[in-house]
């Protein structure tokens, strides 16, 4: 025998619960509560708010590449990248500052990336967790923050003039490099960091030793994290004028345009032209110069960038599919 | 000495926390020697002073005198030599991100041996002895870290036996292992002993009464008895002891 529906008993339940109501019957059973619908509208404010945040990023971006594009059309050719500026550089291509840059940042990641990695690792790996240290990573996280041209003071401080390389490649790249690092140096410990602690002490147990450990386990696993931080790094230091521009670039130099000395035109005691410089140059010293000629050295910098970003992007893709855990 | 692990006055902080007081525990030598006792009473931290892996934990602070085979752990100049003599199998089951092969063939590797067909032996030995070589031998290359946490499980084990460890520590081996293969191992262990000092830190109350020699119950950090395990679980002279194994508390 069932007992009749005590409604009393239910009110006593309304009252327990406050606001959180029971259902009573079937029709309410599948009727969303406030805090369901309340759900449900943050859902929906929370996802415009963030693609809004997306659009707001995507937008100016799209409209400057184009404009962009636009202006530098009638300059861009294959000639325009192979030949040397000339007639004051109101003429010409790109080709001297185009080699210019490949070479500054080529050396310039030479000495970051080894020198980054590594530290990397010894912050990440090594080093006990003491005041010493987090001095150290906080200086390093600051060092990232430093404006280039600051760096670029002390490039002609250490480079050019203490260390004796005076105006040259090796002293604009080592200034580069020096900018690059922190960056390079955090990106590695978070990539680093991220491989569970877990498998380090498998390791440690089994009698490996910590390098062991880094070289078998723990490198391999963090090479995607590691490599994207050195390669956004290579565009920064593409993109950069202030840290060259005292300590190793000049306005204008001219370059074989054929054969074997076109690609290496530059010993490391020489000064040379960057894109970046070029462009500052053509915008503010130089009278006379077509608009379509600085959009183009523009277009130029600016797909040399995205290039080597969408090159980073590739490799993390398919290093990641090759990831382990 | 017919001791295999000596423990000596040690204690452990963490920190301003004390893992260990004051241990005082003699193992003896090709045995099984079972620990247990109530979550957070030191049980790993015992096993982890025996290979030294308490050095990885900066905050650690040891005193007292661990002696295993003869020497002073302190004392050992290499540590590598230590860790390789103490195979360690913790309860949470990592598969390096590796080979089951490279998996269980990556201690070897290490201590320099490098002949293919020694290292297929020795693998094919070591998953044996961990009841997981049925379920892979046709897929050796596959990732470890693919397995189910149960293989993973006996894979951490097979990886512990694969350099011949003279003393294996067991810390919780079979939380995610089904029952009828823990079983399967735990034959496997009774035949180890023959070979090595096994040291089994579990929470089965009963998996210590079917396998150990000798047992120690501890709590809080405290050795409260310690001795042949048929006494501990039928006249334990402890109050608390006899608590622990009938399942009162804990």
């Amino acid at each position: 025998m069932n007992e009749p529906f005590d409604a009393k008993s239910s009110e006593n339940q309304y009252k327990l619960l406050g606001e959180l109501t029971v259902p009573l019957d079937d029709s309410e059973l599948f009727t969303a509560t406030s805090v369901e619908h309340w759900k449900q509208v943050t859902e929906k404010i929370a996802w415009f708010v963030c693609l809004l945040a997306t659009l707001v990023l995507i937008v100016p971006m799209m409209a400057i590449l184009t404009y962009l594009l636009v202006q530098a059309w009638p300059a861009l050719s294959f000639s325009f990248l192979v030949e040397n500026p000339h007639n004051y550089m109101t003429a010409g291509g790109i080709w001297a500052p185009l080699v210019g840059t490949f070479w500054l940042v080529w050396i310039s990641l030479l000495i970051a990336a080894p020198v980054g990695v590594l530290a990397g690792v010894y912050l990440n790996e090594y080093a006990r967790d003491n005041w010493c240290t987090r001095i150290i990573n906080l200086a390093v996280v600051n060092l990232a923050g430093v404006p280039s041209i600051i760096h670029a003071l002390f490039g002609v401080g250490a480079f050019v003039m203490f260390a004796g390389m005076g105006r040259s490649l090796l002293a604009a790249s080592c200034t580069l490099a020096v900018m690059t690092l922190p960056v390079i140096i955090t990106s590695t410990r978070e990539a680093l960091a991220a491989v569970p602690r877990a498998f380090r002490e498998a390791c440690w147990n089994l009698g490996a030793s910590r390098w062991q450990t880094i070289r078998t386990i723990v490198l391999p696993n963090s090479i995607s994290g590691i490599l994207t931080g050195v390669i956004l790094q290579v565009s920064r230091a593409a993109g950069e004028t202030a840290p060259i521009l005292f300590t190793g670039a000049v306005f204008f130099s001219t370059l074989p345009e054929y054969g074997i000395q076109a690609f290496f035109p530059y010993g490391l005691g020489d000064r040379c032209m960057a894109l970046s410089m070029h462009l500052f140059t053509l915008s503010t010293q130089v009278r006379g110069v077509t608009p379509a000629l600085q959009y183009g050295t523009a277009v130029v910098l600016i797909g040399l960038v995205l290039a080597v970003n969408s090159l980073s992007i590739g490799l993390r893709v398919y290093l990641r599919s090759r990831k382990k855990w | 000495m017919d001791h295999a692990i000596q423990f000596d006055d040690v204690s452990v902080h963490y920190g301003g926390k004390t893992a260990l007081r004051q241990i005082t525990l003699a193992i003896p030598k090709k045995q099984i020697f079972g620990i247990i006792g109530p979550a957070n009473s030191g049980k790993t931290t015992l096993l982890k002073c025996i290979n030294r892996t308490l050095d990885f934990t900066p905050a650690a602070r040891v005193s007292g005198k661990v002696v295993v085979a003869g020497r002073d752990v302190a004392g050992f100049r290499n540590v590598y030599e230590l860790r390789r003599r103490v195979g360690m199998v913790f309860p949470l089951p990592v598969g390096l991100p590796l080979t089951i092969y490279e998996n269980v063939a990556y201690a070897p590797r290490r201590a320099g041996i490098h002949d293919r067909a020694e290292l297929e032996v020795l693998v094919e030995h070591c998953l044996h002895q961990a009841m997981l070589w049925d379920e892979v031998s046709d897929r050796l290359d596959m990732l470890g870290t693919r397995l189910s946490g149960g293989q993973q499980q006996r894979l951490t084990l097979a990886r512990a036996l694969s350099h011949r460890p003279e003393i294996l520590c067991l810390d919780e081996f079979s939380i995610a292992i089904d029952p009828v293969t823990t079983m399967k191992i735990e034959d496997v262990l009774l035949e180890l002993k023959e070979q090595m000092t096994i040291v089994l830190v579990t929470n089965l109350v009963q998996q210590a009464r079917r396998l150990a020699d000798r047992t120690a119950f501890l709590s809080a950090g405290t050795l409260i008895e310690e001795g042949e395990t048929e006494k501990i679980f039928t006249q334990p002279v402890n109050r608390l002891t006899e608590r622990y194994v009938n399942g009162e508390f804990g």
